[in-house]
């Protein structure tokens, strides 16, 4: 392999790793706060407003059930206002933002709503307000499955970001196509699935490992 | 102290409560239910699961809403209170519960420093560290709740508590998930606590044993209604209702033994029969040796089928079931209630 094409799959997971950050980020800022509102906004519960409740879920699940390659086309206008161009790595960035966001807004929920309602209780009973409830209690408490959903939402986007070369967006899965399929480099195609092999591989070990450091739900060995 | 003349901590002025069901109509948890808890005494309601004891001890921290009548704590009408008003009451009234309800995340000094961050108290540290000291748990600080035993977990959960210095103190079946022997400790504990902090302490149990322990008045609650209430040991020696009766006879010598009940017979047959009866011993005379002074005095044997002596708080009280003959019944009950004793005939077996 030319010392270009080293170069060319470099720079192309630089591209992945960039955008695959950046949404990650983006999406958890956006889809945390969601998810937490969806597990605790219907009827009877912490902040209690069924309608808004309906309709953000049928917003999530709208934007869900929208194949991603059918998304980052359908929204190249509100990806131009956002990032000022439709083509590149950065307007991709908003297409798979846009896709992470409800993705990790129903994994936080469900999180969340594995919390026993028990410590729910106790919280109330102690006089803390709804937001000190979310904040000390479910957040927390909900901490190894948010840890494990992100992890899942970040391998998803590696996966998303393979399809952004439509766009322009390049990162790995563009060099794939590009280079591994339209000028028939085998090799370049088996070295793009080796490094998003590994690059799941070592974002599932970093996931898994934070999660069992943050759950204090089984006894574990004392050894500090 | 506004509305309240009675000086009680807790008040239930004829509470009821209805749950809608699915079909439309409505379910009564709770009918007409007044109740006053003494301050400083430790109180225990008891009732089968499904009497309505726990949505009423949820009424005194505002967990559950009457539908009609007040519960008034210090004073201070919960029911009608929202928002902030309604969390400063919380504040004044601790919790603890049947499974703990602690925070995985937390260790046991977080735990209990929980109440404190969320009143916004100051000096968290200190004040953590005396109430780890009080529940003796000291060395276990820095453990979190899965590294600790049931008993272990109940101690955090009392102090936990005990954190923002409540007046009131509700216990949701706080021992019903330990074993004889950790329950003991924890009951010794919550009893110290009354006993030191003038602690008023509200409890519900469906253990007869755990009221006979620690509460100095009680009540009964079947049905959604109190059917008896009073100090305890005028209920464990004067029991009146059929419900309180079932309850006691697990922790007294009030059942029958099986080969008596399945002889006998209400009436007294025409043959020589033994008549079964019932003797409750209170105070002073739960030490005098009634039976001997029957047998000794009247000549009459006794058979002495079932009973057991013990202590509601620091009054001993006992219960048997004798049987004797029939022809002398009479007499025999007449003696025993002449010397303070109370009696009841349960039957006769030919």
């Amino acid at each position: 392999m030319s010392a270009n094409l080293i170069n060319l799959l470099i720079s192309s997971t630089g591209q992945t790793l960039y955008m695959v950050a950046i949404s990650a980020l983006l999406g958890t800022l956006f889809g945390l706060p969601l998810g937490v509102f969806l597990a605790t906004s219907q009827r009877g519960e912490l902040l209690s407003a069924p309608w808004v409740n309906k309709v953000l879920g049928l917003v999530v699940n709208a934007t869900r059930s929208v194949p991603f390659i059918i998304l980052v086309v359908a929204i190249i206008p509100f990806t131009r206002a956002i990032a000022g161009t439709s083509i590149g790595t950065t307007a991709a960035v908003v297409p798979l933002t846009i896709a992470a966001i409800p993705f990790i807004a129903r994994l936080v929920e469900n999180a969340i709503r594995e919390v026993e309602s028990g410590l729910i209780e106790a919280a109330r009973a102690m006089g803390a307000t709804p937001f000190q409830i979310i904040r000390k209690v479910l957040v927390p408490e909900a901490l190894p499955g948010i840890t494990l959903g992100l992890t899942l939402a970040v391998v998803s986007l590696i996966g998303y970001s393979a399809m952004v070369g439509a766009v322009g967006g390049e990162g790995l899965g563009d060099l794939g196509i590009r280079y591994g399929y339209q000028r028939f480099m085998p090799e370049v195609m088996l070295a793009v699935v080796v490094i998003l092999v590994v690059l799941v591989q070592v974002v599932q070990s970093i996931g898994e490992w934070i999660a069992a450091r943050v759950d204090k739900r089984a006894p574990r060995n004392r050894g500090h | 102290m506004t509305a309240d003349t009675s000086g009680a901590a807790i008040t239930f002025d004829k509470i009821g409560k209805s749950f809608p069901k699915k079909d439309g109509g409505l379910v009564m948890a709770l009918e007409d239910v007044s109740l006053s808890v003494p301050p400083g005494t430790v109180t225990g309601i008891i009732g089968r699961s499904g009497a309505g004891k726990s949505t009423l001890l949820r009424m005194v921290n505002g967990l559950e809403r009457p539908t009609s009548g007040r519960v008034l704590v210090g004073g201070r009408d919960v029911g009608a209170a929202r928002g902030a008003e309604l969390r400063e009451i919380r504040r004044d009234v601790g919790m603890i519960f049947q499974h703990f309800n602690l925070l995985s995340s937390r260790t046991v000094h977080e735990n209990i420093a929980l109440p404190l961050e969320i009143a916004g108290a100051r000096d968290i540290a200190p004040r953590v560290a005396e109430l780890i000291h009080r529940v003796g748990l000291t060395e276990l600080r820095d453990r979190y709740p899965a590294e600790l035993s049931g008993g272990q977990k109940q101690r955090v959960g009392i102090a936990r508590a005990l954190a923002t210095s409540p007046k009131v103190l509700l216990s949701d079946e706080a021992t019903s998930a330990l074993d004889p022997e950790t329950t003991q400790t924890v009951l010794a504990l919550l009893a110290e606590i009354n006993r030191d902090l003038g602690l008023t302490i509200l409890l519900i149990t469906h253990e007869m044993a755990v009221v006979r322990d620690i509460a100095s008045h009680m009540a009964v609650i079947d049905g959604g209604r109190i059917v008896e209430a009073g100090a305890t040991y005028d209920i464990f020696t004067h029991p009146q209702n059929p419900v309180t009766r079932s309850f006691l006879s697990g922790v007294t010598g009030l059942v029958l033994p099986a080969f008596i009940a399945g002889k006998i017979v209400a009436e007294r047959p025409p043959v020589p029969s033994q008549e079964v009866i019932r003797i409750t011993f209170a105070g002073q005379y739960a030490t005098d040796p009634m039976l001997s002074l029957l047998t000794s005095q009247l000549g009459i044997p006794v058979n002495i089928l079932a009973g057991a002596i013990e202590e509601v708080g620091p009054h001993p009280f006992g219960n048997l079931i004798v049987s004797l003959n029939a022809e002398r019944g009479e007499e025999a009950r007449t003696y025993l209630e002449r010397h303070g004793l109370t009696t009841e005939v349960l039957g006769y077996v030919g």
